[in-house]
């Protein structure tokens, strides 16, 4: 399953709930204002890290560079463009946008 | 002798405070480049005008902001436009930088930073407050 979450963390509990269902072994894609919980030195942080040890975790490079925080992103967050977007949902049976 | 409004004469009148709140991300909805089009036209009133940036709405001053790339306009520069239009009091809550991992050197214009309480004030003294 690949999961897609395009709300800031700050604003909607999207990511919350994404986290807490999402089972082990899937991937993550953080997209739009999604991309803020990508960043180092938030509260969002430490949930993220936490999810990483059971998730693939993505983050779309463009929505990145456009809100000026693509050199803050957290170690171990793989970045991809709206090429390796494709591939990421071809290549999983099935995906779930976070809304 | 004409009871008519002379030109320049509506510019007299009463001064209110205007304060516009900024708590959205910029891109992901279109409020944060709404507000500040409003915020632009509001100049064109010589009202007593300041923008709060609070919750997400921090997120529309960070620097090396490049849109190149999801085909959106970059409207970050004009942020820094703002004084040309004599917007001058910018401020923004502390609490809302520290939590997204911010700081005042992240951000593209000279801010005021204030703490909740602080910017609580100052939005309590206002004559009108918008929201976006």
């Amino acid at each position: 399953m690949l999961h897609i979450v395009n709300k800031s963390p700050y604003e909607r509990n999207a990511l919350e709930a994404c986290l807490r269902l999402a089972r082990p072994g899937s991937a993550l894609l953080l997209i739009e204002d999604g991309v803020y919980a990508a960043t180092r030195g938030s509260t969002a942080e430490a949930g993220l890290r936490e999810a990483m040890a059971r998730l693939k975790v993505y983050a779309l490079r463009p929505d990145l560079e456009a809100r000026g925080v693509a050199a803050r992103v957290i170690d171990g967050i793989e970045l991809v463009d709206y090429g390796g977007f494709v591939d990421l949902a071809c290549g999983q049976p099935n995906c779930q946008s976070w809304l | 002798m004409s009871d008519s409004v002379q030109p320049g004469e509506e510019s007299s009148g009463v001064i209110k405070k205007f304060m516009f709140v900024n708590r959205k991300a910029p891109y992901g909805t279109i409020y944060a480049l709404e507000g500040l089009e409003v915020v632009l036209i509001s100049a064109a009133f010589d009202q007593d005008v300041s923008l709060a940036f609070v919750d997400d709405g921090v997120y529309q001053l960070v620097k090396g902001q490049q849109t190149k790339g999801i085909e959106a306009k970059n409207f970050s520069p004009a942020y820094r436009a703002l004084e040309g239009y004599d917007i001058e009091k910018l401020y923004v809550e502390r609490e809302a930088l520290e939590r997204r991992g911010l700081a005042e050197e992240d951000l593209l214009v000279d801010i005021q930073v204030l703490s909740s309480g602080e910017l609580a004030e100052l939005m309590a003294s206002q004559d009108v407050v918008i929201s976006f």
